[in-house]
């Protein structure tokens, strides 16, 4: 059984209908352990449909399941948000309070964990995101990489089964953005931890194990990132870019080079160019 | 142009004064308070004047800054001190002109009158100054946790005032940024009579709200996302507990205390 489930799931904000709403009959799973990559572009419903999978929104009809408990369930809404915690796009409002360890351990105190227990959970869930360091800093001196480090140290400490993530580094500059992400990729290989990433960075969905492409509500592709990648006509028509190195790969294949269909990042790129010219 | 507002006065340090626990800090400013009130002579100021110069000796901080706290309430002061003066009703005359007469009495009760004020406000400002605004907080919610009994929201007071002071710096630094955006549009915040200025306020101010509340509306989904559910069924990270220098400090203050009740009963 999937770790999170969703089955028919429809969403309406408020004055829209069944046809025009934000999540219009989504199904899929969510696999213990995996990276899910979600694309799309804006106001494809990427932040609606991942803020449907902790009980943040209610679906309007459908359901999703979190190890079988529905988000519906008003009574276990809690048990679920424990399980499945979230990073938002914006580092500044997602953190509470006024000292880094404070706010690591805002979701524990939350949860009524005992104090010698938080503070032990506290440290360890900020030397696994390398922000030891700066336990006792104010939030607001760090660079926003630093923030949202912090913010998933924050929801590390309360031991989810996944973890959500909403644009993390749209506001971050290239190399917070790298810091943040390399992280969360440490994470997921040495913790094994379920990963479900929601990005407008191509670059960034080649980490998954899987990509969803959203389209008006709807999942309008989905499968390993090199078929989701590859399908580079089905990607325009969705108005979206294809990864730069996908792209130059597939111009150069029509060119009559023989680069492999799987060329996808810079690296794999340099390689195989290197491969043809030492063919030469 | 924002960046040199501090919050509060707080000045670090590892003074056994520094480590007091935050809600005996409250406790005897409550205490320190109620003997500015009880003392009735110069003698008591004696007492009071050479318990905070003790604190302050102790605690590291360089007398200039205690001073400095006077600042912004030496209107209030003077204003007191002269009413007073001009006004309060007294028998041996020192100087009279038309209505204004100061007596020895007036004097007396002037001087008095200020110097508590004066008092009052060194001793407060002792306690912002030793102590850390996030331990402030902490120490409030503890100690007005009784409170509670009578349905006053003590957990959300706290939790307001922390999120404050999280989000004062980020705000403030926010208000830099659109002023210099706007000034490179052209607006003019400094110069003007009030009403132009006030008028050049309102691009400041209408997107700094605005921001100001989407930030509120995204913390409240993040609060809620880490199961943030109100005080009830809360633990706390930190653990307080009293300490040896806590329990000197409170026999300190209940020593002098004792001592001026004592000395006004006798004489
Ligand atoms: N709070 C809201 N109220 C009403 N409509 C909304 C709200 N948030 C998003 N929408 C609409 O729902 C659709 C999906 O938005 P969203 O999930 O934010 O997309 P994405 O994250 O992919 O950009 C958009 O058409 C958007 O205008
Ligand atoms: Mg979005």
């Amino acid at each position: 059984m999937a770790l999170i489930d969703l089955s028919e799931v429809f969403f309406q904000y408020e004055g829209q209908t069944e046809e025009d709403g934000a999540v219009r009959g989504v199904s899929f799973g969510v696999n213990k352990g995996e990276w899910l990559s979600i694309i799309g572009h804006n106001g494809s419903g990427k932040s609606t449909l991942i803020k449907l999978l902790n009980g943040l929104y209610l679906p309007t009809s459908g359901e999703v399941k979190v190890e079988g408990i529905s988000s519906a369930a008003e009574d276990r809404i809690w048990e679920l948000r424990k399980k499945v915690g979230m990073i938002f796009q914006n580092p500044d409002n997602q953190l509470v309070a006024t000292v880094v360890e404070e706010d690591v351990a805002f979701g524990l105190e939350n949860l009524g964990v005992p104090p010698l227990e938080i503070q032990g959970r506290v440290k360890n869930a900020l030397e696994k995101v390398r922000m030891g360091e700066f336990a006792k800093h104010a939030p607001h001196h760090l660079s926003g990489g630093q923030k949202q480090r912090v913010a998933i140290a924050g929801i590390l400490a309360m031991e989810p089964e996944v973890l959500l993530m909403d644009e993390p580094t749209a506001m971050l500059d290239p190399s917070g953005r790298k810091e943040v992400l390399d992280t969360v990729l440490r994470l997921h290989e040495e913790q094994g931890i379920t990963v479900v990433h929601v990005t407008h960075f191509m670059e960034e969905a080649l980490a998954a194990d899987r990509v969803l492409c959203m389209d008006e509500g709807k999942i309008a592709l989905s499968g390993s990132p090199r078929e989701v990648f590859l399908n580079i006509g089905g990607l325009h028509a969705l108005g979206l870019e294809v990864p730069p190195m996908a792209e130059l790969s597939l111009r150069l294949r029509k060119k009559g080079l023989r680069i492999p269909e799987t060329v996808m990042s810079i690296e794999e790129m340099t390689e195989a160019l290197c491969q043809l010219k030492s063919a030469i | 142009m924002l960046g040199d507002i501090t919050l509060g006065q707080f000045f670090p340090g590892d003074s056994p004064v520094h480590r007091v626990d935050p809600r005996m800090k409250l406790l005897l400013t409550a205490l320190y308070i109620c003997l500015t009130f009880l003392v009735k002579d110069f003698i008591g100021y004696g007492l009071l004047l050479a318990l905070l110069l003790f604190c302050t000796l102790l605690s590291g901080l360089k007398l200039k800054f205690m001073l400095r706290s006077l600042k912004p309430i030496l209107m209030i002061i003077l204003f007191t001190f002269f009413l007073n003066m001009f006004f309060a009703k007294g028998d041996r005359v020192l100087f009279a002109w038309r209505f204004i007469v100061i007596t020895e009495e007036s004097l007396y009760f002037a001087a008095f009158m200020a110097l508590r004020l004066v008092f009052l406000i060194l001793g407060t400002s002792l306690l912002t100054l030793t102590t850390s605004p996030i331990a402030l907080t902490d120490g409030l919610e503890r100690v007005l946790k009784p409170l509670k009994l009578v349905r006053f929201p003590v957990h959300e007071l706290s939790m307001m005032m922390t999120i404050a002071l999280r989000f004062i710096p980020t705000l403030l630094e926010e208000t830099d940024k659109i002023m210099k955006a706007q000034a490179a549009r052209g607006a003019d915040f400094d110069t003007g009579n009030l009403l132009q200025r006030a008028k050049a306020m309102v691009p400041l101010l209408v997107p700094l709200f605005i921001s100001a509340f989407r930030r509120a509306d995204e913390l409240a989904i993040a609060m809620e996302a880490r199961c943030y559910r109100g005080g009830e069924g809360r633990t706390r990270m930190k653990i307080l507990r009293l300490q040896a220098v806590d329990y000197l400090a409170l026999l300190l203050f209940l020593a002098l205390l004792a001592a001026e009740l004592l000395r006004q009963r006798l004489l």
